[in-house]
């Protein structure tokens, strides 16, 4: 079991500022400062976090991945977890209530609150996969002598895992235990659910060169940030 | 005019109690209300704009001031309405059939309001037809289409070429935005425009209706 403290998941609020586009080194305004206040308190009273995981074979994973045959010819992940020691599919979500304070706090022209609770609780379940990366090496670290294990999360509709393979990956997990269904476009609701597949293995086998098609138009290169690409 | 630059520094920094009541005071000092909109909370509206362009403030800075402009507008609403002040244009908006995600569309429609475009946003999950049959009954210069999701970015093609189709695109224009789309995808699909962001899309949709009114 994954345990999720919001005190955990909170984003900073640097973050939150550069999410929303202010300048590094800028100040916001006290105003947008007090509102930020107030979306952090709105976001611990209406998160409900729950997760879900489950250990999974490479071969099993192998058929998970492939999905319904859309993927991009070659991805990194193809790569990557052949070589991973363990693979776990996981689903994250804040839960329905947040996402309802949302948009009642833009349907009662409070749009500015209504934006700064859309970033922390967008940034916060990004951080559930974090903390579910962390946790799934604390789990791989026992089982291996010399180098630590890193973990990282891997989601259909990034880096060409086509947003389809939602489908058996929902399949095998069933996320809906934890309140997140599947549209038929492949959108997940509650709206701030994350899920995916962690691979656990040597740091190396995450490391992969810029040369895929989709790199030129990916508009969130967190690759980068998370020290998995190195250039070509 | 003092009092016009008072409007626009109070919407600027999102002071929505104090606008309504300086609105009011233009007013009571004889000023038209089409100069009051144009030159006290439309000139904020473009600072607000153009510093937001230029990252000296944030989004959220932004629907302050955006607010501040509602505020303002409610007093002057009735006003120019009587004088047949019309809007800067009509802008249908929507998130795709089969996207849930509107943030990105609820912010662009919040700033082309504050800009003075008259917005009908048909909410999420929006069919091609749907897109285009409001944009005819309400006589709309822009439709403005929102996907995240790869696999609902199909029906932004459907809308431009029903509009094709049904001898629209000279008069009502297209611009398109979501994570997953493009400048690429505008020009394969014939869009006539893209918004990487908010600010990008607005600025979008004022040069797309400037073009078709």
């Amino acid at each position: 079991m994954i345990a999720f403290q919001l005190s955990r998941l909170q984003p900073q609020p640097s973050a939150v500022y550069a999410a929303l586009g202010l300048k590094s080194g800028s100040r916001p305004s006290p105003r947008s400062s007090a509102l930020l206040q107030r979306a952090l308190e709105l976001f611990h009273t209406c998160s409900e976090p729950q997760g879900v995981s489950e250990s999974i074979s490479q071969d099993e994973f192998a058929d998970i991945y492939s999905g319904q045959g859309r993927n991009a010819p070659a991805t990194p992940l193809a790569e990557i977890f052949p070589h991973a020691d363990r693979l776990h599919l996981f689903a994250f979500t804040l839960g329905e209530r947040i996402s309802g304070e949302i948009k009642r706090l833009f349907a009662s022209d409070d749009f500015a609150l209504g934006s700064l609770l859309d970033a922390v609780a967008s940034l916060a379940a990004d951080q559930a996969g974090r903390v579910a990366e962390e946790w799934v090496e604390r789990q791989a670290a026992g089982q291996k002598d010399g180098a630590l294990p890193r973990a990282f999360l891997y989601s259909p509709g990034y880096c060409g895992w086509h947003i389809s393979g939602q489908e058996k990956l929902f399949a095998r997990l069933r996320p809906e235990k934890i309140g997140i269904s599947l549209n038929a476009s492949f959108l997940m609701t509650p709206l701030k659910s994350i899920s995916g597949v962690l691979v656990a293995g040597p740091a190396a086998i995450h490391q992969f060169s810029e040369v895929y098609p989709f790199c030129a138009h990916c508009k969130s290169p967190t690759c980068r940030e998370r020290g998995m690409a190195r250039s070509a | 005019m003092e009092i016009l630059k008072q409007i626009a520094q109070c919407l600027e920094v999102g002071d929505d109690a104090v606008v309504p009541p300086l609105v009011r005071q233009a007013l009571a000092e004889g000023i038209v209300p089409k100069t009051i909109l144009d030159e006290g909370l439309i000139a904020g509206m473009n600072t607000v704009g153009e510093k937001f362009r230029v990252h000296d403030i944030f989004l959220p800075d932004v629907l302050l001031a955006a607010k501040a402009m509602y505020a303002g507008m409610d007093v002057l609403k009735p006003l120019l309405i009587s004088a047949g002040v019309s809007s800067r244009g009509r802008v249908v908006i929507g998130s795709v059939q089969g996207d849930l995600h509107d943030i990105g569309k609820n912010l662009v429609g919040i700033v082309l309001k504050g800009a003075g475009f008259e917005v009908i946003d048909l909410g999420n999950d929006v069919a091609a037809e749907k897109f285009v049959a409001a944009a005819k009954s309400q006589d709309a210069c822009v439709i403005g289409m929102s996907a995240l999701l790869t696999t609902t970015m199909p029906v932004m093609k459907e809308v431009v070429d029903l509009l094709k189709k049904e001898n629209l695109d000279g008069r009502i224009k297209t611009i398109i935005g979501g994570a997953p789309v493009s400048q690429n995808y505008a020009g394969e699909i014939g869009a006539d425009a893209y918004g990487y962001d908010c600010a990008q899309a607005v600025a979008g949709v004022k040069k797309l209706a400037a073009a078709v009114l």
